[in-house]
């Protein structure tokens, strides 16, 4: 049972951590897609933050250079995708295509330019990293039975982005839905005509939310490279910009739902890698290809039953034209 | 001696001067030299055909476009309107034909967008709130606040829109087409509403192209035509025909002159007809009737209370739930029997849909090709594999010819003709294979008083002809001039009947409301 009790805290553990870049992505995500402006490059932004990131830490030594280079690396793609898609109305798909591909070119391109490493940055040390942060009393509390063993194993002992994530979600739920901004953001989302007839810029408007975009991706590729590893490799997003908008869409562009849909993508990852080869009690092993297949039974499962009627922001993809 | 007396009387200057407006789109000269004077605490209204250039000047008072030359003066004061928040500064609110409603938001977050005073919102819904109390107690303006917007009836949705006008401080109101939307009633109270911020000192201007609604509501009136004023008038001495002389640049019939229905054997009988909507909602709930040869039967109503649906399941394109549809004594709805579009169109049963931009022609066809849709198999079009392209344009010009469409060119896109062109080749393509029966949906919408007039004697005609007509429209004029039989729809249910020459406004008003029909009234 106690066995049973660790695996249940490591599984936790690890979904924390692998939740984490979901959560920021999907957040990223929801500010581009509430101001009506798909964003599928969320990945592409990522890798980008996670190679600036990766490299200025290892060329200063410096983790938090190494994050701001990343938040000015992303915010500098989304700013692009904001002058094609916005200013000049292009379509957003192709953008945000266009600027994946060229991320998972440029990146490893540039690395192998400057660090000789085939691509990747060189491995950090741990003054160029973010460590874990181990929170008040976690070793005293560590010994006493179940709730001494969640504070110390899950909720201690992360490195400052879970935290800064978890903080995410609420306070951006507070920017949508009770502060100006918010529905300012909302409103261009679903009627940009009824924004600019209120007397709003809707392209600043846009701009905007894709700066919020930029900064929450950079973030999440830093905890990539900086956080929960030690250099940036080589397609290292691994398509989690595409899972958080998968669970951008489970959460119906809402944050908290967006949150919980991203712990069970991450739950299900974290129990896949945690149960091969486990003798789980009753069970015995499971095969590894069926836990292989579960987050994906699980999406199917979730996705054909639980999530009803999902509407995106109605003029979501469509470039607002002012003059006809 | 009085001071004050010496002191020569200083003339109020207008709230709303304009002066040489100029505004070009590409190629097209959408506003020519456009000067008028609008009094303060008046009802102003501005009138017009479809693409007179009403609404683009509106939209340039409103900061909406910028015009290429001309002057704005707001109370005597030039204004350079660059934009709407400047045009709301100055005191002017518009009210669009589409409404610039959120439908997710709640009335009070629609109202308080874009003049939110914190970054935080809680203390500008508060003062909305009692704000809004304040307008609805004085203008009896009541729409609940927290209401969302998609669940609000129309009449309520642009009672918002004045709502938000007001919340930012206008005294010059603008509203573009207010009515097309409305019942006869809601349009009753809009008016009432109007009537009652003008005396309030407000100065309202009224866009529409509905003669009526200026007679009825206004004070002043300026008229435009092709982008340009043709004139200005005082409402008290003008009539409609002077009024809509203006507007068509000629006289026009206002009411069409017929002589009394022959009706002779029935040819379409519907027997308690249920038919769904795509989402599976039932949108016709047992509806019967008859079309006899030689008649018009209108099909009056709000629109989305079933008419549409009815329609499309007559001409085929809708599958029938149950209920029976005869065609001369044919049961079409018998199990094994084919009901498409084609096979009506064959049994000689003729469809002009309501929206012809959707379902009556591809814009960026060009003329022929929209001028032959649904025929386009038939052996004089068509060989064993190829069309025949000369065929083709020399009939299609013949029929464009036959209904005036101008220019007579079927070798133009669809999308380079007027609305009103567009409507006649989809009515000459259907009527020219002179069908028994002719469906036909908002024959007029969005088309000028000058095809309006031409569309509804070909009707006429027709009927004259001894065809038999099924006409759906939300516009009351155009069923009381026209139908010789008047049903009304609500909710997907025929409310009642009534004979065209007992059938008053305000009657069809209250039955497009729901209210059924007083036993007596129906003898």
């Amino acid at each position: 049972m106690l066995e049973f009790l660790s695996l249940f805290v490591l599984i936790i553990d690890a979904t924390l951590r692998v939740s984490t870049p979901l959560i920021l992505a999907a957040l990223a995500g929801l500010f581009a897609e509430r101001s009506g402006v798909f964003d599928i490059a969320l990945e592409g932004k990522m890798l980008g933050g996670a190679f600036a990131a990766g490299a200025v830490a290892a060329a200063t030594g410096s983790a938090w250079l190494g994050l701001g280079a990343a938040v000015l690396a992303s915010v500098a793609l989304a700013m692009v995708h904001a002058y094609a898609c916005v200013t000049h109305q292009g379509n957003q798909i192709i953008s945000g295509m266009a600027m994946n591909i060229l991320i998972a070119g440029l990146a490893p391109t540039l690395g192998l330019a400057w660090f000789s490493l085939g691509g990747q940055t060189p491995a950090l040390g741990d003054g160029a990293r973010f460590r874990p942060i181990t929170l008040p009393f976690a070793d005293a509390l560590a010994d006493v039975p179940i709730l001494g063993e969640i504070y110390s194993e899950i909720i201690s002992g992360h490195n400052i982005f879970v935290y800064i994530t978890l903080a995410a979600v609420p306070i951006t739920a507070w920017f949508l839905y009770r502060s100006r901004f918010g529905l300012r953001l909302r409103a261009v989302g679903e009627n940009p005509e009824a924004v600019d007839t209120a007397g709003i810029n809707v392209y600043w408007m846009r701009y905007q939310a894709l700066i919020v975009t930029g900064i929450l991706c950079g973030v999440a590729g830093a905890y990539l490279s900086t956080g929960q590893n030690a250099a940036f490799i080589r397609n290292m997003t691994a398509g989690q910009g595409f899972i958080a908008l998968a669970a951008l869409i489970f959460g119906k562009w809402r944050p908290v739902p967006t949150m919980l849909a991203c712990f069970m993508f991450a739950f299900a990852d974290a129990v896949q890698a945690r149960l091969q080869g486990v003798d789980l009690p009753i069970v015995g092993v499971i095969p590894v290809q069926f836990v292989d297949a579960l987050p994906f039974v699980l999406t199917v499962v979730v996705l054909a039953g639980f999530i009803g009627k999902s509407v995106a922001p109605k003029s979501g993809g469509i470039p607002y034209v002012k003059e006809r | 001696m009085n001071a004050a007396r010496e002191v020569p009387a200083v003339p109020v200057p207008p709230a709303l001067e304009l002066r040489g407006i100029e505004k070009w789109f590409g190629n097209v000269h959408a506003n020519t030299d456009v000067s008028c004077k609008i009094e303060r605490g008046t009802i102003h209204g501005i009138i017009g055909e479809n693409g007179a250039g009403k609404s683009t000047l509106m939209s340039i008072v409103y900061g909406y476009y910028q015009a290429d030359a001309g002057e704005i003066l707001i109370n005597g004061e030039p204004a350079d309107i660059r934009g709407p928040e400047v045009a709301i500064a100055h005191g002017i609110g518009m009210v669009h034909q589409h409404f610039m409603l959120v439908n997710t938001f709640t009335v009070l977050e629609n109202v308080i967008l874009g003049v939110e005073d914190d970054f935080v919102l809680t203390r500008s819904l508060e003062k909305a709130r009692t704000e809004l109390n304040r307008l609805e107690r004085e203008y009896s303006l009541e729409v609940d606040p927290d209401a969302l917007i998609e669940d609000l009836p129309v009449g309520l949705q642009q009672r918002v829109e004045i709502l938000k006008a007001l919340y930012r401080g206008a005294e010059i109101l603008i509203l573009d087409e207010p009515t097309s939307v409305l019942t006869p009633q809601e349009v009753d109270q809009l008016f009432r509403i109007l009537r009652a911020l003008r005396d309030q000192g407000n100065t309202i201007i009224l866009i529409t192209h509905k003669l009526r609604e200026i007679m009825a509501l206004t004070d002043h009136v300026t008229i435009m035509r092709q982008g340009a004023v043709v004139g200005h008038v005082e409402t008290a001495e003008t009539s409609r025909e002077q009024l809509a002389e203006m507007m068509v640049g000629r006289s026009v019939l206002l009411r069409v002159e017929k002589k009394k229905a022959e009706p002779g054997a029935a040819v379409l009988e519907v027997e308690n007809l249920h038919v769904r909507d795509g989402l599976n909602v039932r949108r016709v709930n047992g509806v019967s009737f008859q079309v006899r040869e030689g008649e018009i039967l209108g099909i009056a109503g709000v629109a989305g209370n079933g008419q549409s649906e009815l329609l499309e399941a007559l001409a085929g394109i809708r599958a029938v739930e149950s209920g029976r549809i005869l065609l001369r004594g044919e049961d079409l709805t018998r199990p094994g029997a084919v009901r498409t579009p084609k096979s009506m169109r064959q049994l000689g049963l003729a469809h002009v849909p309501e929206e012809r931009l959707k379902m009556g022609l591809v814009e960026s066809f060009l003329a022929s090709e929209s001028g032959i849709l649904g025929h386009h198999h038939e052996e004089k079009y068509t060989g064993r594999i190829l069309t025949r392209g000369r065929a083709i344009l020399d009939d299609v010009a013949r029929q464009m010819k036959a209904f005036d469409v101008r220019p007579p060119d079927p070798s133009l896109l669809t999308s380079k003709f007027s609305g009103g062109n567009q409507q006649k080749i989809v009515l000459v393509r259907e009527i020219d294979p002179n069908p028994d029966i002719l469906l036909v949906g908002q024959p007029t919408r969005g088309v000028d008083i000058g095809a309006i007039e031409f569309i509804h004697r070909r009707l006429i005609e027709m009927r004259d002809e001894g065809k038999a007509i099924l006409l759906v429209s939300v516009e009351l004029d155009e069923i009381l001039s026209l139908s010789d039989r008047i049903l009304v729809m609500f909710n997907g249910e025929i409310v009642g009947e009534l004979p065209q020459a007992s059938a008053t406004e305000t009657q069809l008003g209250l039955m497009m409301a729901g209210e059924r029909l007083p036993a007596e009234a129906a003898k």
